[in-house]
């Protein structure tokens, strides 16, 4: 089904629900490998693909659900202006053109890049959206300003829904200035520990960094940190950077194509591109390195994002170890790309203690309560009360 | 006075003896507050023209207390109204006669403070300013700062989504909270989020912050702290007109920069704030701008510079750059001293909170002035320019008869424009009670029946902080029905309270 109008979406989500059958939202594709095996019919929202209202100095940009993320970011580039979480997009990892993401995807798996380190995560930018309901109800919430508490924060709940709750038609988000300049610092042969240590260190002083990462390597384990802004600021934050690293060795600078590679590294995930079981861990920056040393002697491999708050790991063992790893460093996993058995054994989500995961359900059955959009995708049960 | 409140429920009030005394089973010694004298101390929040004491107040020490309390309101079907310090500015914690209110100010203890990982982790009646207290020494603060920072707790703030005058750059709590413990109406206590970014499901954590107190009960938050930038340095800057100082604000952030504080002061704001500080603001100008600008000393000395070269290309008439910090803190004495300098022109004042989209300033302001003479009253206008949010100062005499109602007509009036402009009716103050009736303008019956079936799936029947927020109580089981595909809603309109 590839509905046109917001009546076509109503009328869609009520035939599914009167026949019984369920809708799997879908935009570019680029996350239809993500979860388990399922039979559902597809609500295909391409059709909402155009940017409705971009008012640069508003700092606010509108856009259907269904807009891909290259469109969004040409226009936003040539203001001078970006989506400051770095909107991640998962098509590199499943082996797809980069770009065909679509806007809805990317705030309905709520999934950032390295600036969620320093700018918030597609959370914080998304401001409000358009949608309809698993009832068949079009509505709004949020708005279009920067700033506004007006009624509850439904576009929290939009962040990371995984198209579960409705299916937004139009999203509101804050844009923000790019930095006019960019280097990047890379210390080279720290152990996980200590990489994350000495990106702890900068992040404890004013040194304003956008991004901070570790990828280990044959040749080199590079730790690397990106500062952004204007010229003499960036200078001066190098100095302090450097001050501050002045025990572990002269950091090497790099600008141009070696960042960019370094950093691209970050979103293609190429570095783990071994045909291995692929998770996404979030835990507190501490939490990287106890996630490595519990699950490379078993023969993970991994990089940090997030200063370590964020790791990327490969692993064929147990999938239990590698949630039991996550949980221990306090946090959770999220299962990105498996085979079909695997999928089909393991929740891609972490599993949420019990009385989370029944406010949750109640929370999903107020938006759905004939559960249209529960596809089996998720592997946990319908309505727990 | 025009906003009512559910009436009370007279079965309640006859058990009220019983109720204490079941309260006080739970929470021991000076934790059950329950005589009429110092019961009046809660009868208000900061929206003070609306007053009543709540039928007992308690104060719990901790979270197995809380949940105790509340799982037997819930099973007794009694009212629960939480309050943090009762600094709400949109009668969030304003009491209900028939209710128990939750007094969340002695978990005022920071628990854990986590510089490896920029975190702390807070009880939730802490002040807003005893955060930044104590990291400081360690080179961290927090961020989000309420005018309020020195009373307001942050507890209320999360309840709140709270800002201040650094959000644009640095965020409203929302962005700066990460973890909360909570406990539902049933008495469950869930740990939502914790010392990681993305959630590992729903966002529930950004779904509390800014739910005004209806949806659970904060006993712990863990927020993120920063490290405090190295400089600060501000300009204060004087335009002719609100079109120039409004352009200049549009250019700056054009040139990509993101100051850490950008506000405006109309004519009269202007004057009364130099009038009780007398730091040297300039009267003869229709817009006073205070760009603030933070980050190592050879970044602020860049910015400073390009802004004063955007401002004069604007016509600004007066333009200085702080060259030290008491230079820096006179610019802002004056805009932090507005409310106050407000009380030396009139008895009261009323103090509004929507957003516009910044474009739009000098037509709202232009028409603000025509409804200023049709209510009669006066009024000032500070905007935190930078995300567009306004606070008009509606000043009035509450002992003036009538004087308060045209004060409310005249905030009402100023937040339909601001809907009507593409903006909304709280940027930080929340809804509380004060907006709560003009919803409507803003959503429909079906966007607020989204919000309010989530109300439903924390509490069914109600209980916490009812007739808040939502102008109309809907029933949880008239908003679970199903409609007919193509028909009319059947949502019956339940009588106004």
């Amino acid at each position: 089904m590839k509905p046109e109008t917001t009546d076509d979406v109503i009328d869609a989500i009520f035939d599914a629900a009167r026949a019984g059958e369920t809708l799997e939202i879908r935009g570019g594709g680029s996350k239809v490998l993500i979860g388990a095996p399922h039979e559902a019919a597809i609500l295909d929202m391409t059709s909402f693909g155009a940017v409705i209202d971009y008012d640069p100095p508003e700092l606010v940009l509108t856009a259907g659900a269904g807009t891909p993320l290259s469109t969004i970011e040409a226009l936003l580039d040539a203001e001078g202006q970006h989506l400051a979480f770095e909107p991640f997009d998962h098509g590199p990892i499943f082996g797809q053109a980069v770009g065909a993401a679509t806007i809805g995807g990317v705030v309905a798996a709520g999934v950032s890049g390295s600036r969620r380190l320093s700018a918030g995560g597609a959370r914080d930018h998304l401001l409000g959206f358009e949608a309809v309901s698993g009832r068949g109800e079009r509505f709004v919430a949020g708005a279009k300003v920067v700033k506004n508490v007006t009624g509850y924060d439904l576009p929290k709940l939009a962040a990371g829904s995984w198209g579960r709750l409705f299916a937004m038609t139009e999203v509101t988000l804050k844009v923000l200035p790019k930095g006019r300049e960019r280097t990047t610092l890379a210390l080279d042969g720290l152990t996980p520990k200590a990489a994350q240590a000495a990106l702890a260190r900068v992040l404890a002083a004013p040194t304003d960094i956008q991004a901070a990462a570790v990828l280990p390597g044959a040749r080199s384990s590079l730790t690397a940190i990106r500062l952004e802004g204007f010229g003499p600021s960036i200078a001066a934050r190098v100095e302090m950077v450097r001050a501050l690293w002045s025990d572990l060795g002269a950091p090497m600078a790099l600008s141009g194509a070696d960042a960019d590679a370094l950093w691209n590294d970050l979103k293609t995930l190429a570095p783990l591109d071994d045909g291995r079981p692929l998770w996404r861990i979030n835990t507190p920056p501490s939490g990287g390195p106890m996630v490595v040393e519990a699950l490379a002697p078993h023969g993970a491999r991994w990089l940090f994002d997030w200063a370590g708050g964020l790791t990327w790991l490969t692993f064929d063992g147990d999938p239990a170890l590698v949630r039991a790893a996550a949980g221990a460093a306090g946090g959770h996993a999220v299962l990105v790309r498996a085979d079909e058995r695997l999928r089909a054994a393991t929740p891609f989500l972490h599993p949420l203690p019990s009385g989370v995961a029944r406010l949750e359900a109640r929370i999903r059955a107020a938006f759905d309560p004939s559960g249209v959009f529960e596809t089996g995708r998720f592997l946990d049960t319908r309505h727990a009360d | 006075m025009t906003i009512c409140m559910p009436a009370p429920d007279q079965a309640v009030l006859a058990r009220r003896e019983q109720i204490v005394a079941a309260l006080r089973a739970i929470v021991p010694g000076e934790g059950v507050i329950s005589d009429p004298p110092s019961l009046k101390a809660y009868e208000t929040d900061a929206l003070t023209a609306y007053r009543q004491p709540p039928m007992v107040a308690v104060l719990p020490t901790t979270v197995e207390q809380v949940a105790a309390v509340l799982s037997w309101c819930r099973r007794e079907g009694v009212k629960v109204v939480p309050r943090g310090a009762g600094t709400s500015l949109s009668g969030g914690s304003l009491p209900l006669a028939d209710s128990v209110l939750l007094c969340m100010a002695r978990f005022n203890r920071i628990l854990a403070v986590d510089y490896e990982n920029r975190t702390a982790v807070v009880q939730p009646g802490v002040t807003n300013l005893a955060v930044t207290r104590a990291v400081e020494a360690a080179g961290f603060y927090y961020a989000p700062d309420p005018s309020s920072q020195i009373a307001c707790s942050i507890g209320g703030n999360v309840a709140e989504n709270s800002g201040g005058v650094h959000c644009l750059k640095y965020g409203l709590t929302t962005n700066n909270v990460i973890g909360l413990e909570i406990v539902t109406i049933d008495g469950e206590v869930l740990r939502l989020g914790g010392g990681h970014l993305d959630p590992a499901g729903l966002d529930l954590v950004g779904l509390m912050v800014g739910s005004e107190g209806l949806l659970a009960v904060v006993t712990e938050v863990t927020v993120r702290i920063l490290p405090k930038p190295q400089t600060a340095r501000a300009l204060l800057i004087g335009f002719p007109t609100v079109e120039q100082g409004g352009q200049c604000v549009a250019d700056v952030i054009a040139a990509g920069v993101i100051p850490s504080g950008m506000e405006m002061m109309d004519r009269p704001a202007i004057a009364a704030a130099e009038a009780f500080v007398n730091v040297g603001y300039p009267l003869d100008v229709d817009a006073l701008l205070i760009v603030e600008l933070d980050g190592p000393g050879a970044e602020c000395d860049h910015l400073v510079e390009a802004v004063q070269a955007i401002a004069l290309r604007n016509g600004a008439v007066s333009c200085r750059a702080s060259t030290n910090e008491t230079e820096r803190l006179s610019f802002w004495a004056g805009r932090k001293a507005a409310f106050p300098a407000m009380g030396r022109i009139a008895p009261d004042f009323y103090c509004m909170d929507g957003t516009i989209p910044r474009r739009r300033l000098p037509e709202v302001l232009t028409r603000m002035t025509a409804l200023s003479k049709v209510h009669g009253l006066a009024v000032a206008n500070v905007f935190h320019a930078g995300d567009g949010n306004l606070h008009p100062l509606i000043l009035y005499d509450a002992n003036a008869p009538g004087e308060l109602d045209r004060a409310e007509a005249f905030g009402s009036d100023i937040l339909r424009l601001c809907v009507e402009v593409g903006g909304v009716l709280t940027g930080e103050h929340g809804v509380g009670i004060e907006k709560r009736d003009l919803m409507p303008v803003m959503f429909t019956q079906t966007d607020l029946a989204h919000q309010q079936r989530v109300k439903c799936a924390f509490d069914p029947e109600l209980l916490l902080n009812p007739g808040k927020v939502f102008p109309t109580l809907h029933r949880c089981a008239e908003l679970g029905r199903t409609h007919v595909h193509g028909g009319q809603m059947r949502f019956p309109e339940l009588p106004r309270f």
